[in-house]
């Protein structure tokens, strides 16, 4: 079993009309054995800033820690938040450090840049950014996750609508898969608020 | 065949090992204590290799301690998982051990927890737990049997359950067990549940 499916994982991050949601399953395991169905997968950076991370846990608590202290010493020096587009260098760069020993990671980056617009990217292990428009997937749900998204997004959605959509995506998606699931987080962040669901789907 | 576990209860934590030291096809001994006090209010149960599980286990009580003498107050138990972790992280890609580890404690504002570290460092904080070729039946009798806020009673008689699992079920299954608690008292060892007695 590769080291990528030891733990399991599914995340999407989906663009709207001056908002976007990040979702994640909330299952943690070691390959077959089910440990915890509360599992954290998505953090926040600042109020309009979130990353998520798939992949081996041990990596992506580690690489989070990581995150979290670089951002920090931004805020000291720069006195302000970082921008998504910084964020996501920053992590690619951090990445890319460990090009022959990596952390075995996707990260998934969402983020409300200057003027409230939407920013979305993902990457591989090594750093390699990928970005899109409309949404981004990563995990062990991946390849359902793309055709989920593929076919139930549309651009421009209000909030209550992408939502709904990407809900409906990632509960369909982790159903196949056996190593996500149990449950599903959702954080959907507009300019003025941020909330945070969770999602009772298949609990297997 | 080393088995671990825990739960949370009512104002404490429970954990439990099994006690046999094994080489290869020799049981050396079948009263090795795998369950650490690692300071007045929390318990390190640990599975492992054994030089690993001693010495990783050994080096994270006395760090423990030199805090606790440094700063004058003793570490809370999500901080001292946080740095057992830390631990495990830093060697993981130099010198990694190979240790399982269930860190329960109880502090005064939070109340008992319990924290699982697996030899890979990740991390998370559970209310019921277990390690080992024993987790297997251990997992599923709490799942049936565990509910939040148990009486030590009832959770004593799940440890005592999945013991009985685990001695039916498991084959080569440890002999020895002993259990140790952590409340608002402190960490202490409540009792054995031994089927070979040794000297």
């Amino acid at each position: 079993m590769s080291i990528f499916e030891y733990n399991g994982s599914a995340l999407v991050a989906m663009v709207g009309k001056n908002c976007f949601a990040i979702a994640s399953d909330r299952r943690l395991g070691v390959q077959l054995q089910t440990i915890a169905t509360d599992f954290q997968r998505v953090y926040k950076i600042h109020d309009k800033l979130y990353v998520g991370l798939s992949g081996l846990a041990t990596d992506a608590q580690t690489l989070h820690q990581r995150l979290v202290f670089r951002h920090k010493l931004y805020q000291l020096r720069e006195e302000r938040d970082m921008k998504p587009e910084t964020f996501a260098s920053l992590v690619s760069a951090l990445l890319y450090e460990k090009r022959f020993g990596p952390y075995f990671c996707q990260p998934v980056i969402a983020g409300l840049g200057d003027d409230d617009v939407p920013f979305i990217c993902t990457m591989d292990c090594l750093g390699a950014k990928e970005l899109a428009k409309d949404f981004v997937v990563s995990g062990t749900a991946s390849e359902s996750l793309y055709g989920a998204c593929e076919s139930m997004y549309k651009p421009n959605m209000e909030p209550d609508e992408l939502f709904e959509t990407i809900s409906q995506a990632l509960l369909a998606s982790v159903d196949r898969d056996c190593l996500s699931g149990w449950g599903g987080y959702v954080l959907l962040v507009t300019p003025t608020e941020v909330q945070e669901k969770i999602l009772k789907g298949r609990m297997d | 065949m080393e088995c671990v576990f825990g739960l949370v209860g009512d104002g404490f934590a429970v954990v439990a090992a099994d006690s046999s030291a094994v080489h290869s096809i020799l049981v050396h001994k079948s009263d090795e204590d795998k369950v650490m006090l690692l300071d007045s209010h929390k318990l390190l149960g640990a599975s492992g290799e054994a030089g690993d599980r001693a010495q990783f286990t050994e080096y994270i009580q006395k760090n423990v301690h030199l805090y606790q003498f440094r700063n004058g107050i003793p570490l809370t138990t999500a901080a001292a998982a946080n740095f057992t972790r830390g631990e495990l992280a830093t060697a993981l890609r130099k010198n990694p051990y190979s240790v399982n580890i269930l860190l329960a404690g109880y502090d005064k504002d939070i109340g008992p927890s319990l924290y699982y570290i697996d030899y890979i460092a990740t991390l998370h904080k559970i209310e019921k737990g277990a390690f080992g070729y024993g987790s297997y039946f251990c997992l599923s009798m709490m799942d049936r049997h565990y509910h939040s806020g148990m009486s030590l009673e009832e959770a004593i008689d799940l440890v005592d359950k999945c013991i009985m699992e685990i001695r039916s079920r498991l084959v080569i299954a440890p002999p020895n067990f002993v259990i140790k608690i952590v409340d608002k008292d402190g960490a202490r060892e409540y009792a054995w549940r031994k089927s070979i007695k040794s000297d």
